[in-house]
């Protein structure tokens, strides 16, 4: 079967250089917008982006901790 | 008043949905379209305040009592039930229909209540409604899912019941007007209302039973009943703290177990919880602002719910596969699909041009407004959290990841109408939110493209999807569920209940066995001395009477002599 175009690695390659062009171009924005600060911290500069990554690394983390208390084989209600 | 704004609008969806079953193919198309277009007409048709009044007893009763938050809540109802019929026209036994038009029509009846009996009714009514609407999915699942999710909804419309019947003896009144949680009867209201919301510890039931109904059925699903709780919370309970509480816990429990989910549609259930905190989260702020927010948010969130459904419902009618383990790399035979679901994807996670962005961006201002800032740091971690579980979880693992070599084509015509509408309406709304802030409860004085926020927001979540692609290895799926609190219910009650019946069976088996050896002993001493031949009770020879009779005589004689 002949590959889409859209998962050839070249593309992939591709689309990971303007995903980190495009996050790039968001933290540098910050420079020419006025960060709001409601609570200090959140004035920090590019408050959004690291608050953002670090809070999905930690719930990512926290889910799989819970994932091993709580996870049961899918068919696991289905025996009674 | 009289006319026609005199009617229940909902009643009309609920009397005409029972036309369906005896109407051929063409009449059923243009009552499933027509009765929720005519339903809208309706609900614009109402007036501010009392349009109806019905003595009832020795209470006035107020089935049909308008003002913007009724007709926003019975707009978007309207509008969902036109869609999810436009999405299940073709394909969908006559029995989710008619159960489909009954909740829509119930839960419109209950954004028009002026009064608690009229609510509790149409509460019921939707209940009911929607196990049906479970039920005609035919499978052993849905139908042994549809009878959990009625034992919940029932024990939460008991509630609601000795709750409104407790707050009628207390105040004397059946008006339904924002109450607060101090007396037992508002609690239980309140419970009663948060059960249908999905609120903690009975959530579960929601990602329980939602996934085991059909394709489309799911779509309807979605819309009524956690969207009527979150109506009668905002006209009930504004500013209630609890549901600040109740709220964050369910924004969070809705990513943490979407996180861990192998199954499309659990996800998207899971963050109907998720999507419903924030409501929740804005209705107990209680601000203009956040009941603005938590208004329009269930505006937009019944619209892109629905688009993520039918797109999840669409790849599950074409490949009968539900679990992101089978799925993947649908993309290449169903770009429609996948387009639909990105939009609506993009939506719920607050995407800058989306519905989501200028409805819940409302709840975090509010939330900054009150300088809470606990509350504001979390709601925007759970902002992000939004992206991670259903703006990039859905769509990467069911279109993308690695490729599952299926390729089966887009859905039929009429699905994909339904999907581009609401894929239109979504967008709709985020580039010209202007005429939904214009039916908001409150007058609006908020603009949510600021640079500040549009680069806020794009920085949140465009590096919440480069955590995710960072943490894509954690978050490989597995044949797994997680337990919930319905474990309770679903595993060690029934367990519970068997070893109690075991444990006191024995015991009443010992303690019988026990008490007929007593007994037989006790009869046996007894017939021993007073049984026909028994010591006591045998018949005497008359002989042996008269000689023992001489014998005493005997003995007497002889002791008188000495």
């Amino acid at each position: 079967m002949k590959q889409h175009w859209l998962v050839r690695p070249g593309t992939i390659r591709l689309l990971w250089i303007i995903f980190l062009l495009v996050l790039a171009l968001t933290v540098l924005a910050n420079l020419f917008t006025e960060a709001h600060a409601w609570f200090r911290i959140d004035g920090s500069f590019a408050f959004n982006a690291w608050y953002g990554f670090l809070s999905c690394i930690g719930m990512v983390l926290v889910a799989k901790l819970l994932g091993r208390l709580l996870h049961r084989k899918d068919s696991y209600y289905d025996r009674d | 008043m009289t006319g026609i704004s005199a009617m229940p609008p909902g009643l009309l969806l609920v009397l005409g949905a029972m036309l369906l079953p005896l109407s051929g193919p063409r009449v059923r198309a243009a009552l499933v379209l027509g009765l929720p277009l005519l339903t809208l007409a309706l609900v614009w048709q109402i007036p501010d305040g009392v349009s109806l009044r019905v003595p009832f007893l020795e209470y006035e009763l107020v089935p049909v009592y308008g003002d913007s938050l009724s007709r926003l809540f019975g707009t978007v109802f309207a509008i969902m039930a036109f869609a999810g019929g436009l999405f299940a026209l073709n394909h969908a036994r006559i029995t989710e229909l008619v159960a489909a038009l009954i909740s829509a029509g119930s839960a419109i009846g209950v954004t028009f209540a002026g009064d608690l009996l009229t609510l509790i009714a149409f509460w019921e009514l939707l209940a009911i409604a929607s196990t049906l609407l479970l039920w005609s999915a035919m499978t052993e699942q849905s139908c042994r899912a549809g009878m959990r999710y009625l034992i919940i909804h029932v024990l939460g419309g008991a509630l609601l019941m000795v709750g409104i019947v407790s707050h009628v003896a207390d105040t004397g009144s059946v008006t339904f007007t924002a109450m607060t949680p101090h007396s037992p009867a508002q609690w239980l209201i309140l419970a009663g209302f948060l059960i249908n919301a999905g609120a903690p510890p009975l959530s579960a039931w929601l990602p329980d039973a939602y996934p085991e109904a059909s394709p489309t059925g799911m779509v309807f699903l979605s819309a009524f009943t956690t969207k009527t709780a979150v109506y009668v919370l905002l006209r009930g309970f504004p500013g209630a703290d609890i549901l600040i509480y109740l709220g964050l816990y369910m924004i969070f429990y809705g990513i943490v177990y979407a996180l861990l989910e192998n199954d499309m549609r659990r996800i998207l259930a899971y963050s109907i919880v998720n999507q419903v905190g924030f409501m929740l989260c804005g209705i107990g702020i209680g601000t203009e602002l956040s009941m603005n927010g938590a208004a329009a948010h269930a505006f937009s969130h019944i619209i892109y719910k629905a688009l993520l459904l039918m797109s999840a419902g669409s790849v599950l009618y074409m490949t009968g596969k539900r679990k992101c383990t089978d799925l993947g790399g649908l993309f290449q035979s169903m770009p429609l699909t996948a387009i639909c679901g990105i939009i609506g994807a993009l939506s719920i996670s607050a995407f800058p041009l989306t519905s989501g962005f200028i409805s819940k961006s409302m709840i975090s201002q509010a939330a900054a407004d009150e300088t809470m800032a606990v509350l504001w740091f979390l709601l925007t971690a759970g902002s992000a959290g939004v992206f991670l579980h259903a703006g990039i979880k859905f769509p990467w693992f069911v279109f993308f990841q690695k490729d599952a070599g299926m390729r089966p084509p887009d859905p039929p015509l009429n699905m994909r109408l339904a999907m581009l509408l609401c894929a239109f309406a979504c967008i709709a709304i985020g580039i010209w939110p202007a005429p939904l802030y214009a039916i908001l409860p409150f007058p609006v004085d908020y603009i949510p493209y600021t640079p500040a926020h549009v680069i806020g927001m794009l920085q949140l979540l465009l590096f919440s999807g480069l955590a995710f692609f960072i943490m894509l290895p954690y978050l490989k799926r597995t044949l797994t569920i997680t337990l919930d609190w319905d474990w309770l219910y679903r595993w060690l009650g029934p367990r519970a209940i068997r070893l109690a019946t075991r444990v006191l069976d024995r015991w009443h088996l010992q303690s019988r066995s026990g008490f007929l050896r007593h007994l037989a002993t006790l009869f046996g001493t007894l017939f021993l001395y007073h049984g026909p031949r028994g010591i006591l009770a045998r018949t005497w020879a008359t002989g042996s009477m008269v000689l023992w009779v001489v014998i005493l005589l005997g003995i007497y004689l002889v002791a008188y002599y000495y």
